[in-house]
């Protein structure tokens, strides 16, 4: 911690917010939110909220989780975050089969395809891997030492994905940089081998995702970031195979009349199981901007914008599963003057299954909270409350923008101030 | 040049730059927020602000010559300088992280430059940060050889990952080199020579090189004989460490 120079004494010390996350199961078996240092968890296929088990006393993470996510088979569930642990879950007892301890804190995870490895990344650059291999069930593991696998020198990793295919794994951090590194058979001895850089943004990269089909079983990457673009790559050779503009391609930026303030980061994205659809979510939109990607002209374009009306709804995060539904979570952790500790609110989007290759017509709508599957049961779990205060939400939505700030965007000083930082430096030696 | 005459941090007898006017901290930290500008990906590098004779306009030629050697840490400049008439037809460029040290070598090669028309023509100095940057400069494979002459030893252990010999950053230098590219460190502290060579070793990109082969390459004379450094370490008599491996094909 003492590399980082911490902003003291000019940015009033705010509380760091954590944004609210949501995952949900490959076959939408159950939903998991996560706000502050809360895990809620919502059995679908039951009807029913989940208590989950951990062994260990206490809370099952004492600060705020930053990474949530399943594996691809949906057996295992994932939970990390500033508490410096990453929490390996059962999703058939819910119970915690494994705790590791992280030296940092952690900001991504990721599950490998096969469900043998987890990988997470913490705000130093370092991606760790574990290896669960001898997993069987629901007997607890022994306690499990994560090893180091590759390095962003000393950047914040924000995502971390496999490709289809599990060859290769990617990884995103806040210096613009998006790594492609070639998973090799023993990852426990470190990942060597980089197979392409994919560079272009110019901004952070917040969020990573594969669009993929049966007829390109590869699929390409999309990135998001904070430069307001989307852009889609071709991971084996790092190349830029296009760049969306989404605000300004959108028409967001004339209709809400800010012309001149454009530049609104990409939170979030997520892309349609077996569709070319990819969801995305911008700092400033009460509602979500659908891209369609064409594979085989490897372009992409503006498919439609699903605005939410008649709330204050801007997502914080997406997730989808195979059964055609987006779910989205809107929410912060320890928002300042509120006497909620935590906010959630999870709304719904319908209309994705058919509309993949053959008609991205295909009517796309809000889902009203008593359509959710699950219904208010599960909004109870998941948002703490069936009723939320709309105003809260604007200030919850202004509290992440500026947590998303502070974290990831450099900070600029003037000269004077830079000179001034330099003198009031606290490692200087005094001389006697 | 008439100007210069004026300047007193030009030399009047060499028409170099004085190394007394661009004094400089010894160490600088390499994990700060960088502010100077970095080029978004390799292809944004433009070769004609760094070699204007061989480049005269910004414009992209396909299979064009790109930067071969890449002296990270370059200090003053002294390895650079041996190397461009040795390889002529190479370029070749310095990467510090120091600001004022930069200024020095920029306005050396352009002294040279001036003092020997058609010569240095092939080498330039660039401010950044490799250890952050490196993959915005260089291609996969596109360099043949990278120096790490005398880094900063970053003694304690708490400083260790800022040291610019590590098992993940080699990743990264193995991704610049192409295959048969070799990488050369050298130190006079002894602690720091047994991590380069002890990173180098355990790593399976690289593969150290023979006796024989070290002792035909012109090159490993100059790591102690060309530098700023080299020179005051032989000047009082100190010792050397140094380890030059190979860019090898990853075994299945």
């Amino acid at each position: 911690m003492e590399d980082i120079p911490m902003e003291e004494g000019e940015t009033n010390k705010d509380i760091e917010v954590a944004p609210a996350l949501i995952a949900v199961h490959p076959a939408q078996e159950s939903v998991a939110v996560a706000v502050g240092s809360e895990l809620r968890v919502f059995d679908i296929h039951g009807g029913s909220a989940v208590s989950l088990v951990d062994d260990s006393c206490g809370p099952s993470h004492k600060d705020s989780i930053r990474a949530i996510r399943y594996g691809a088979k949906g057996k295992l569930f994932v939970s990390a975050g500033d508490d410096k642990l990453v929490k390996i879950w059962s999703t058939e007892s819910w119970r915690c089969i494994c705790t590791v301890s992280s030296e940092k804190r952690v900001s991504a995870v990721a599950l490998s395809n096969d469900g043998l490895y987890v990988c997470f990344a913490d705000k130093f650059g370092v991606v760790w891997v574990v290896d669960l291999d001898d997993f069987d069930g629901n007997q607890a593991l022994v306690s499990k030492k994560a090893a180091p696998m590759l390095s962003h020198y000393c950047s914040i990793i924000t995502s971390l994905e496999f490709s289809p295919d599990g060859r290769f794994v990617v990884s995103a951090d806040r210096d613009f940089k998006i790594r492609v590194t070639v998973f090799p058979k023993k990852p426990l001895d470190g990942l060597h081998e980089i197979q392409s850089f994919c560079l272009g943004h110019t901004e952070f990269v917040s969020c990573l995702a594969f669009v993929y089909t049966s007829e390109y079983p590869q699929g390409f990457l999309v990135s998001g970031s904070g430069d307001s673009t989307v852009r889609l790559w071709d991971i084996s050779s790092g190349s830029l195979l296009d760049t969306c503009k989404v605000e300004s391609k959108a028409g967001l930026l004339e209709s809400n009349g800010r012309g001149e303030e454009c530049n609104s980061p990409v939170t979030n994205l997520c892309t349609i199981p077996d569709g070319t659809l990819i969801a995305v979510a911008i700092q400033s939109l009460q509602g979500i901007v659908l891209l369609s990607c064409d594979l085989s002209a490897r372009t992409l374009s503006i498919a439609k914008v699903v605005s939410i009306k008649g709330e204050a709804f801007i997502p914080t995060s997406l997730s989808t599963s195979s059964s055609g539904l987006l779910w989205m979570v809107a929410g912060v952790s320890n928002l300042r003057g509120c006497d909620h500790p935590s906010l959630a609110r999870v709304r719904v989007i319908s209309g994705f299954r058919e509309s993949s290759a053959c008609s991205p017509e295909h009517e796309q709508t809000v889902l009203g909270d008593n359509e959710i599957p699950g219904g208010d049961k599960l909004l109870e779990k998941l948002q703490g409350s069936l009723s939320v205060d709309e105003k809260v939400f604007l200030a919850a939505a202004e509290a992440v923008k500026t947590a998303m700030s502070n974290l990831l965007v450099k900070k600029q000083y003037s000269a004077e101030k830079r000179d001034l930082r330099k003198r009031t430096r606290n490692d200087r030696k005094i001389k006697q | 040049m008439l100007e210069n005459k004026a300047n007193p941090t030009i030399s009047k007898s060499t028409g170099l730059p004085r190394k007394r006017f661009y004094r400089a901290r010894a160490h600088s930290n390499p994990l700060s927020d960088s502010h100077f500008p970095i080029p978004i990906s390799p292809c944004q590098v433009d070769y004609s602000l760094h070699y204007p004779q061989l480049f005269p306009s910004s414009d992209k030629i396909d299979g064009a010559k790109k930067i071969q050697f890449a002296d990270v840490g370059c200090g003053f400049g002294g390895l650079l300088i041996s190397l461009s008439t040795l390889f002529p037809e190479t370029l070749m460029i310095g990467m510090e992280l120091r600001d004022k040290v930069t200024e020095y070598v920029k306005e050396r090669i352009l002294a040279l430059r001036v003092g020997n028309p058609g010569q240095y023509q092939n080498i330039s100095v660039v401010r950044t940060n490799s250890m952050k940057y490196i993959p915005n400069y260089f291609e996969k494979g596109q360099l043949s050889k990278m120096f790490f002459l005398f880094p900063d030893p970053h003694f304690k252990e708490k400083n260790h990952r800022r040291r610019v010999i590590s098992t993940h950053l080699l990743d990264e230098y193995a991704y610049c080199l192409g295959v048969g590219g070799i990488i050369y460190t050298i130190t006079d502290v002894e602690e720091l020579g047994e991590w380069m060579k002890a990173c180098l070793e355990s790593h399976p990109l690289f593969e150290a090189l023979t006796k024989e082969e070290l002792e035909v390459d012109p090159v490993v004379k100059l790591l102690t004989s060309a530098t700023e450094e080299g020179q005051k370490v032989a000047r009082n008599g100190g010792q050397t460490f140094q380890a030059v491996y190979r860019r090898v094909m990853p075994s299945l």
